[in-house]
């Protein structure tokens, strides 16, 4: 009898997209070759853990996103500091830097993003500096950076003051400054933005706001507003770009990520993309974008590995969403904010519901953060608002909003 | 796969569950020095309403999304049984804002999560709520 021929599963990223990737064909493919190739020499790790790093809440061990067994047991092959520099999708080969080739059945591209520099006058006369996205990043800074040092960070977003949080177990000399008026502009709205930065503000981050670096004098930043900042060293956290070159270059459909559908295919034949280089549909706003969080590239990731193996399973509830925390403080945001309002705020909390069309479409909460993904659910699954008693799901979150029928799917096991 | 379920109709909302719970994880001998003047963590909740109340704690979904959302890979699988290292888990509460059940927690210093993990893990060995229902409301068993 003619033996099935097996799989050959490339991956090129070794972060998120990719461990979901590994662990979807798995689930449908126990016996196809999977071939990782990753830039970064490590052990796959967690990304936005290298904040908590510097901060000193976890260690390098603790890091890694899978146990150091991970790639053995699901039969991978890991070419660890190795390149992809290009993707031949007629032949299906990848090019790795070492002139190396890779052949592929089927490919995901998982390439993630990369730090955008701004052109800032001086800023290559600037010799401490860095971006903050990847280990090595944390590893620099924790070698650079000590009680005397006075840190500037350009960005006050979720990566930037992540990085001040950090910092601050190291050094009381830190600095923060954003063009946008209030902190973590994506996410967070103005009463919520001043809550937070007040927050930072007493746990000694300060955050200068609608203000930007003209220019770099060395160790001096000069800004529009006139004022000057002498720093030790500099960190530039002002946004990413997804990393699209290789689909582009090989004839990819591109905007500002590689397009996919809904099983995660790019338009290039068996060539998949997953995280924070690809868009997905954002089921809030109805928009293709580039939903870069580690819970969205895990799913696109695991739904593009099913779908290489051969089953079926589409990825088809991406929403916004982000939990991050300072000192102590959470704020757990959720879907987009268009839309009627529902304010609440008091000592320590902020609590914003944003209904449409019959929906909750988005929320912010800070502070009191119990139970959020009942909301959360409400939204991805589009719940009409008509089906569920809002008036008690506004004063908190509870399941004792739903009907008794749909309490019983939820809580009592039986299928719909 | 065997787990919790509560049969709304027989739930007194006495919250006996919850001080089960959290002594059965409290690591602690006696009931009265674990539990007494105490802030409870419990894994387990009541809901209570109009004549209505119910316990809700895991239900150790097919397709978990804290498992798959955890930024750390501090919630796994393990045979079905969704468990958190809290070693590996640095409090972001991510879980939090994807679990629609609303069943993971911060835990006591709200430097980790946690959540129901049958009492397998614990001295109680099977689930402590169900063993404390007085009612026999809440029960262990294979749907």
């Amino acid at each position: 009898m003619k033996r099935k021929k097996v799989t050959r599963y490339v991956i090129i990223g070794n972060s998120a997209a990719a461990v979901g990737c590994v662990e979807g064909i798995r689930l449908a493919d126990s016996k196809g070759s999977i071939t990782l190739i990753a830039s970064e020499p490590h052990h796959t790790y967690s990304r936005p853990l290298i904040s908590y790093l510097l901060y000193g809440k976890t260690d390098e061990q603790r890091m890694k996103y899978r146990p150091d067994d991970f790639y053995m047991k699901n039969g991978v092959t890991a070419l660890l500091g190795k390149t992809a520099v290009g993707i031949d999708p007629k032949s299906k080969k990848v090019l790795l830097d070492d002139g190396q080739t890779v052949e592929y059945d089927k490919l995901l591209v998982a390439t993630g993003s990369s730090p955008f520099v701004p052109s800032i006058e001086g800023l290559d006369q600037v010799e401490q500096k860095t971006s903050f996205m990847t280990l090595d990043d944390a590893r620099w800074l924790e070698h650079m950076v000590d009680a005397d040092t006075r840190v500037l960070i350009l960005g006050a977003g979720l990566i930037g003051l992540k990085c001040a949080e950090g910092l601050s177990a190291t050094t009381a000399q830190i600095t923060v400054v954003d063009l946008a008026d209030r902190v973590l502009p994506s996410i967070l709205d103005q009463a919520g933005g001043a809550m937070m930065k007040e927050h930072l503000e007493r746990n000694q981050i300060p955050c200068i706001l609608s203000d930007s670096v003209v220019k770099f004098e060395q160790n001096r930043a000069v800004l529009k507003s006139g004022r000057a900042i002498p720093f030790d060293v500099l960190v530039t956290a002002v946004g990413v770009r997804p990393n699209i070159q290789l689909v582009q270059q090989a004839g990819g459909e591109v905007r500002r990520g590689i397009v996919t559908d809904r099983v995660c295919r790019t338009s290039l034949p068996d060539v998949y993309a997953a995280g924070d280089c690809a868009e997905s549909l954002d089921v809030t706003t109805g928009q293709e974008k580039v939903l870069a969080l580690l819970p969205n590239a895990y799913m696109q990731g695991e739904c593009a590995g099913i779908h290489m193996a051969g089953g079926e399973k589409p990825y088809d509830k991406a929403i916004p969403m982000n939990a991050i925390g300072f000192f102590g403080l959470h704020l757990l945001t959720a879907g987009s904010y268009d839309g009627d309002e529902l304010v609440e705020q008091g000592e320590g909390f902020y609590k914003k519901l944003i209904v449409k069309d019959g929906m909750l479409n988005g929320f912010i909460l800070i502070g009191n953060v119990k139970r959020a993904g009942i909301y959360t659910a409400l939204i991805r699954n589009r719940t009409p608002l008509s089906e569920v008693d809002f008036a008690l799901l506004k004063d908190h979150p509870q399941l004792m909003a739903y009907s008794k029928a749909k309490r019983k799917e939820l809580l009592g096991g039986v299928r719909a | 796969m065997k787990k919790v379920y509560v049969n709304e109709q027989w739930c007194l909302g006495c919250h006996l569950c919850e001080y089960y719970c959290a002594f059965a994880n409290s690591g602690q001998e006696d009931m009265v020095a674990a539990l007494k003047d105490q802030p409870i963590f419990p894994r387990i909740q009541i809901e209570e309403g109009d004549g209505v109340n119910f316990a809700v704690n895991c239900r150790h979904c097919d397709d978990p999304l804290c498992v798959k959302s955890c930024i750390t890979g501090a919630l796994q699988i393990h045979d079905g049984v969704i468990t958190v290292d809290p070693d590996q888990c640095v409090g972001c509460y991510t879980c939090i804002l994807t679990c629609p059940y609303g069943a993971v927690m911060p835990a006591a210093d709200g430097r980790v999560v946690q959540k129901c993990e049958l009492c397998l893990q614990n001295t109680c060995g099977e689930p402590a709520c169900v063993k404390g229902c007085p009612n026999r409301a809440i029960v262990y068993e294979e749907r």
